[in-house]
């Protein structure tokens, strides 16, 4: 293997049910930096059954070219279909790098694919660079959180191509979309073996979907141990409304059963960046604070001076949420009143 | 029905903590635990031996102390145990591991093969679907539920962002399974008896059906380049203050960043 012959920054653009998902477009904007700091081209990969007239889309969001895979076998995800067409354009295209979301799709087919064909894979990647190398020349590196999330490690695969890593949705930031952005689009028809397709689809169960995705939301006010009950939930959700934003949960609030796991922030939940993030009666464990702390601003209130939400927050109130919350609710309505 | 369980012994990260000064992992009196996933799949095997009758091998690559944790799979009713040791498997990525790993399991023989979703101290999730595609098996991974229909075929529950897909498949496969959805049983105080009747075998390299340069650190493509603790953002301010001043300080906050 010459990698020299291995070239472009890919990045399958994972759509389910016809709708390409948001983390599709951030890593998008991640495959722009380390395809101009390496001087090559971003390619999108959009694989699916009635998907062609989406690939405007993609270029608009960073992709220079976008290779669609348009198939009847490939209208839900399953395993083997996807694997054989996003190996056989790996074979027959040679990127440098490919980027998947870390979702439930990318975390199944990535690894799936670096074992075909025989390369390195970097899980939950939350950072991205191309620095040189001891040579000067440009080298692939992948952070990610270990042990927990109490370690980071930054992992390099120097001798194998492609570099293949995922990402987990919610870290990377998409790029502004610029409409009537010019791009390549092809067409790819791989050769299936449908000998190998052990797995059959019987039938999908929607989960029953009333909460909207914290990880969209521009505002998040976060509860923990310390806003007790459903009842202490109702006083976070009447600032977050008055904030236009969402309420979300630390673990301890979700295995307890008051709040859904949809709405956990956290290294087993969701990593969430919102403009604001007011976190309430939660006190900071590593796992928690792997989740959020990238949000822009963050503001934490907790009783326990020592707690260490404190060493993420910008702005730190000691003191007692049961009383802030609803007295800040009804300052911020006369605020906003006139 | 012959089902190969795999697991693995991890630190508990939950209790792991860095040591402020030297920033490194402080592991003494960290427990080794079986992996939550790992025993979630020796769970399901354990179930489907109980509905229809199975024989379950559990397997593990790891340094000798991993026998305690085979023994306590073994307490909890599985039937074998292996534990894949030696020298050159050291330093092995998620590739290598799942190559060692399948050169095992193609001198065994099964029907099925259960590997938890991820490892607590790596969280890859890599290790499962890596070891279907070396032993060319379908994989069903995020398992919430499996039976034996009357076929011989397997339903499988997959759990996605949306919702279940409910999987049916035909002839042997891989499942990777979630913790969540397997209450793991307790070991029985006669399965703890039996376990230390048990041998747990312990086998080297040349016992298994692979190419030794594929093994270990050679045959990794991924390199650790480094490895630090978090870098720690400055803390802003703290303030002990009255309800009222905390109002005061908040909205004038969310003022200047024109949140209001």
């Amino acid at each position: 293997m010459d990698k020299k012959d291995y070239k472009n920054v890919f990045v399958f653009a994972e759509q389910r049910e016809g709708v390409i998902q948001s983390v599709a477009f951030e890593l998008l904007g991640k495959a722009r930096d380390l395809a101009d700091a390496l001087g090559e081209k971003v390619v999108a990969m959009l694989l699916g059954c009635g998907i062609k007239d989406q690939a405007q889309t993609l270029i608009e969001q960073g992709a220079d070219e976008v290779i669609v895979v348009d198939a009847p076998e490939l209208k839900d995800f399953l395993s083997e279909q996807y694997s054989q067409a996003v190996g056989q354009i790996i074979l027959d295209r040679k990127p440098a790098i490919v980027l998947y979301g870390a979702t439930t799709i990318g975390r199944d087919l990535a690894p799936r694919i670096a074992s075909r064909l025989k390369t390195g894979l970097t899980a939950d990647c939350t950072k991205l660079d191309i620095e040189p190398d001891k040579d000067g020349e440009p080298e692939f590196r992948m952070t990610r959180p270990a042990f927990g999330g109490n370690l980071m490690a930054t992992i390099i695969c120097p001798n194998n191509r492609p570099q293949m890593s995922t990402v987990r949705p919610g870290v990377m930031q998409k790029m502004q979309r610029q409409p009537g952005r010019q791009g390549v689009i092809t067409e790819f028809a791989p050769k299936f073996d449908a000998s190998k397709f052990k797995v059959k689809l019987v039938k999908t169960i929607k989960a029953d979907k009333q909460i909207a995705d914290i990880a969209e939301a521009k505002v998040l006010v976060s509860g923990g141990r310390g806003v007790h009950d459903k009842e202490g939930f109702d006083k976070l959700q009447a600032l977050a409304d008055v904030l236009g934003g969402q309420v979300a949960s630390s673990r301890a609030m979700v295995d307890n059963g008051v709040m859904p796991h949809e709405c956990q922030v956290g290294q087993t939940g969701k990593t969430v960046r919102p403009a604001l993030y007011m976190a309430c009666g939660i006190s900071g464990a590593i796992q928690h604070l792997a989740g959020m702390e990238e949000s822009d601003f963050i503001i934490a209130i907790n009783k326990d001076k020592f707690a260490p939400i404190f060493s993420v927050a910008d702005l730190g109130i000691v003191g007692d949420l049961h009383k802030i919350v609803p007295m800040l609710t009804e300052r911020i309505k006369k605020e906003l009143e006139a | 029905m012959n089902i190969i369980v795999c697991v693995k012994q991890v630190p508990d990260t939950t209790v792991v903590k860095i040591d402020p000064v030297k920033g490194t992992l402080i592991r003494e009196g960290v427990p080794s635990i079986m992996n939550p996933d790992d025993k979630g799949g020796l769970e399901l095997a354990l179930r489907l031996k109980d509905e229809c009758g199975a024989n379950v091998t559990v397997i593990s690559m790891g340094p000798p102390q991993a026998d305690v944790m085979l023994r306590e799979a073994l307490a909890m009713g599985a039937d074998r145990a292996i534990l894949l040791s030696d020298r050159k498997f050291a330093g092995a990525d998620t590739l290598a591991t799942s190559y060692a790993l399948s050169g095992l399991c193609r001198v065994l023989d099964y029907d099925l093969i259960i590997a938890g979703r991820q490892a607590i101290d790596g969280d890859t999730a890599q290790v499962g679907p890596e070891l279907a595609e070396h032993l060319d098996l379908p994989q069903i991974t995020y398992v919430a539920g499996a039976k034996l229909l009357d076929n011989g075929n397997l339903e499988v529950e997959k759990e996605n962002e949306d919702g279940v897909q409910v999987l049916e498949v035909e002839g042997k496969c891989l499942l990777t399974v979630l913790a969540s959805a397997f209450d793991a049983r307790y070991m029985s105080v006669s399965g703890i008896m039996e376990a230390y009747d048990k041998e747990v075998e312990v086998w080297s390299a040349d016992k298994i059906d692979v190419d030794e340069g594929k093994l270990g650190l050679a045959g990794s493509p991924t390199k650790v380049f480094k490895s630090f603790p978090k870098a720690m953002k400055a803390p802003g301010e703290v303030h002990e203050v009255t309800p009222e001043e905390a109002v005061e300080l908040i909205v004038n906050q969310l003022k200047a960043k024109h949140i209001i």
